[in-house]
């Protein structure tokens, strides 16, 4: 087993006060063997290869190679998103890599050379302190996935897809594919075929999970595409908060995170989803991810995206009950060669639903940010409301910020309300606080966290301090 | 005993020199206040001993202590001691008076060191107290919606918190009314002491009134031209600048 990379930062001198700080936490990589790859490229063959190397029932096998069939008949929907879509090859991709299907149950049982990753990233030490259960991905699979056994005696199910489609299917399989189709877009095709790992979970009628459940997606190989799928069905009244985390290496080449997440909140239910993508700047991070909310169910995202080359995230809620709840929360920062393009759908299904978008982004040099919303509320409808807030941050002249809102709302009986704006952190600020002391760097820190901390102090204390660190890494190396 | 030495400093801004080899020390303890006509380089002065970067330097020097500190950064030179209490303070949203002073305070600590969270409010309280500052003012965003008087109060909290070797003020009185004046005064005064120099730059002699300087600068296209003590204060109050001007020609 070779050592660190030359990725690695942690050694380095420090005459420079930034050098000494590892600048990107998840930038790292260590050399793993891997005993099942299903090589690159995406076909039929590497399909069936997935769907055997899991042990698959044949329904499922013919759902992916649909799936594959619409993957390959969408064109890219570069009509209205970036081009830099184009740069994706899919050919060079490696869709499935593990050293195994089944996760372990203990940190001791993970192989040293798995474990060790996440040990730097300090996950167990987080389930210890705070967390329900914990499912750490590597590349394609979970390699460890426990749930605290208070909560499982609950009848909490906290297990990775393939094992929540061969174990449980009477649960799972009324739901899956249901919110999300196939064919909803270009990338949630290619992931319906390609698939492997994520969470899926299942909260029985009046639970409520105390402490929230994590999952942490981790990339190691180069050229590496991860597709986890992940599904929540959250029981009449039950509620349950899940929280991500993703990190990968800079690797020169690119590299593919597309996920499918779908959520069901039965009535009354309660979920919160929350994630922090912290992505290196070579990976496209193209997710969907919706919730359908039943009658007084509650869904809320909060989404915060810092790293990646290219993120297309747009969080959305079907309200499809009587008086459900939507909320999306999203945070984006772009730095220097990076897109954000994020923002939310609300599709208002059922009379008195209420939705609220808060968006708010920031772009830093080079970097660009673009919030797209859609909410849509029909004729037929009565008392639904939509509130939508976006607001962006651009730090020096170079960058860019563009609002793309779709608000549709027919008939006479809503209330919509829409925000945004766009302000500037000007030299004068700057100036301003380094003549108290603080560098440029922490200077830029402060006005950004200053920005988002309204929604910051939403978040579990954990994920708050979290975040600020991460903005604190990006702002300190944006000092040129 | 520290001194900052303003030496035939020359200051330019886009191309056009607005301080024309300017001259002065301020030793600790001591309170000098500059005065002059709008448009004579008093604030450029202030700014660019603070290292604003739109200013240029383009002759002589500034020692802290006998040391230049013209190479420096704007946070070296705060952090080595040089305070700058802005005529107009810049807003910080979302961040409250009471993170953005940790902040600056933590940045000039150690690497590693933490700053006592106890021990930092119970200074924050003590020094709001003696500057008459309600605590529910820690809260709020920096200098967002504060009417003139909170944010000159709000430069002074500051001041009091960091304790800088040297203060620059520029222009403290401008946009206060008479009560504001007398609380911000009252908090200078209070700081001033045998470890602080203070250099006041003001348009009007009011309020030396209520903080007695011990020198008195005039300044006069980007030059001082006459030092005096504090009555020179009151002559150029009642005979007005037309008369350093006259004099001038006149020399």
């Amino acid at each position: 087993m070779s050592d660190l990379t030359e990725t690695d930062t942690l050694d380095t001198a420090a005459a420079n006060p930034v050098e000494g700080i590892d600048q990107s936490s998840g930038n790292f990589s260590y050399d793993v063997k891997y005993a099942f790859d299903a090589g690159t490229g995406i076909s039929e063959r590497v399909v069936d290869y997935i769907s055997a190397v899991k042990k698959e029932a044949p329904w499922l096998r013919e759902f992916r190679m649909n799936a594959l069939k619409t993957f390959l008949a969408k064109p890219l929907p570069t009509h209205w998103a970036t081009r830099d879509l184009e740069n994706i090859d899919f050919d060079r991709i490696r869709y499935y890599l593990s050293q195994g299907q089944k996760p372990k149950r203990t940190w001791d049982e993970v192989p040293a050379d798995i474990k060790r990753t996440f040990e730097r990233l300090g996950i167990p030490e987080q389930e210890r302190k705070f967390l329900a259960g914990v499912e750490a991905q590597f590349d394609s699979e979970a390699a460890y996935s426990n749930i605290k056994e208070a909560v499982s005696k609950q009848g909490v199910i906290f297990v990775n897809s393939t094992e929540g489609l061969r174990e449980h299917p009477e649960i799972f399989r009324k739901w899956f594919g249901k919110v999300i189709p196939t064919g909803d877009n270009k990338f949630s095709a290619l992931n319906s075929a390609a698939f492997s790992g994520g969470s899926f979970i299942y909260v029985p009628p009046g639970v409520k999970v105390s402490h929230p459940l994590q999952a942490y997606f981790r990339i190691n190989a180069e050229n590496f595409g991860q597709f986890e799928r992940t599904l929540i069905i959250c029981d009449e009244g039950a509620e349950v908060t899940y929280m991500e985390g993703c990190t990968a290496p800079k690797f020169s080449t690119s590299t593919l995170h597309s996920a499918v997440v779908e959520l069901v909140a039965l009535r009354g239910a309660k979920i919160q989803y929350i994630t922090v993508q912290n992505w290196a700047s070579n990976v496209f991070n193209l997710v969907t991810k919706r919730g359908l909310a039943h009658e007084e169910a509650e869904i809320k995202w909060i989404d915060c995206n810092i790293g990646s080359r290219l993120t297309m995230k747009y969080p959305g809620v079907v309200l499809k009950g009587r008086k459900a709840r939507g909320e999306v929360i999203s945070i984006a920062l772009a730095n220097d060669g990076q897109h954000q393009d994020t923002g939310a759908k609300m599709i208002h299904a059922a009379d008195e639903t209420t939705s609220t978008i808060v968006a708010k982004s920031i772009s830093v040099g080079q970097g660009r940010s673009t919030y797209r919303g859609v909410v849509h509320i029909p004729r037929h409808l009565k008392g639904c409301k939509n509130n939508t807030e976006c607001d962006a941050l651009l730090i020096n002249t170079n960058s860019r910020t563009d609002t793309y809102p779709a608000i549709t709302v027919r008939g006479d009986r809503h209330a919509v309300q829409h925000e945004a704006s766009v302000s500037k952190v000007s030299a004068e600020q700057i100036f301003y606080l380094q003549q108290r002391g603080l560098t440029e760097g922490q200077a830029m820190s402060l006005s950004v966290n200053g920005f988002i901390n309204d929604l910051a102090r939403q978040f579990p204390m954990e994920y708050s301090v979290e975040l600020k660190r991460l903005i604190d890494l990006e702002m300190e190396g944006s000092v040129g | 005993m520290s001194t900052l030495e303003v030496q035939n400093l020359g200051v330019s801004i886009a191309d056009k020199e607005i301080v024309k080899g300017l001259t002065l020390t301020v030793g600790s303890g001591e309170v000098h206040a500059i005065m002059g006509p709008n448009g004579t380089g008093k604030s450029t002065l202030a700014k660019a001993i603070a290292g604003h970067p739109d200013y240029t330097i383009t002759q002589g020097d500034v020692l802290l202590d006998g040391h230049s500190i013209l190479e420096m950064e704007p946070d070296e030179r705060a952090r080595a001691g040089v305070f700058l209490a802005f005529q107009y303070p810049s807003e910080i949203p979302g961040v409250s008076i009471a993170n953005f002073l940790r902040a600056a305070l933590q940045a000039r600590m150690a690497e590693g060191e933490e700053i006592d969270a106890s021990a930092y409010y119970k200074r924050l309280y003590q020094k709001m107290d003696m500057l008459s500052i309600d605590r529910k003012f820690t809260a709020r965003s920096v200098n967002e919606g504060f009417s003139g008087g909170e944010k000159k109060r709000c430069e002074i909290l500051q001041m009091a918190m960091l304790e800088p070797k040297f203060a620059l003020m520029d222009e403290t009185d401008s946009g206060l009314d008479i009560d504001a004046l007398r609380i911000v005064s009252d908090g200078v005064n209070q700081l001033k002491g045998p470890g602080v120099g203070i250099l006041m730059i003001t348009h009007y002699q009011r309020l030396l009134n209520h903080i007695v300087p011990d020198v008195v600068h005039v300044m006069y296209d980007g030059r001082i031209v006459k030092s005096g003590d504090k009555s020179l204060a009151l002559e150029l109050e009642a005979k007005g600048y037309d008369w350093v001007k006259k004099e001038l020609v006149n020399a």
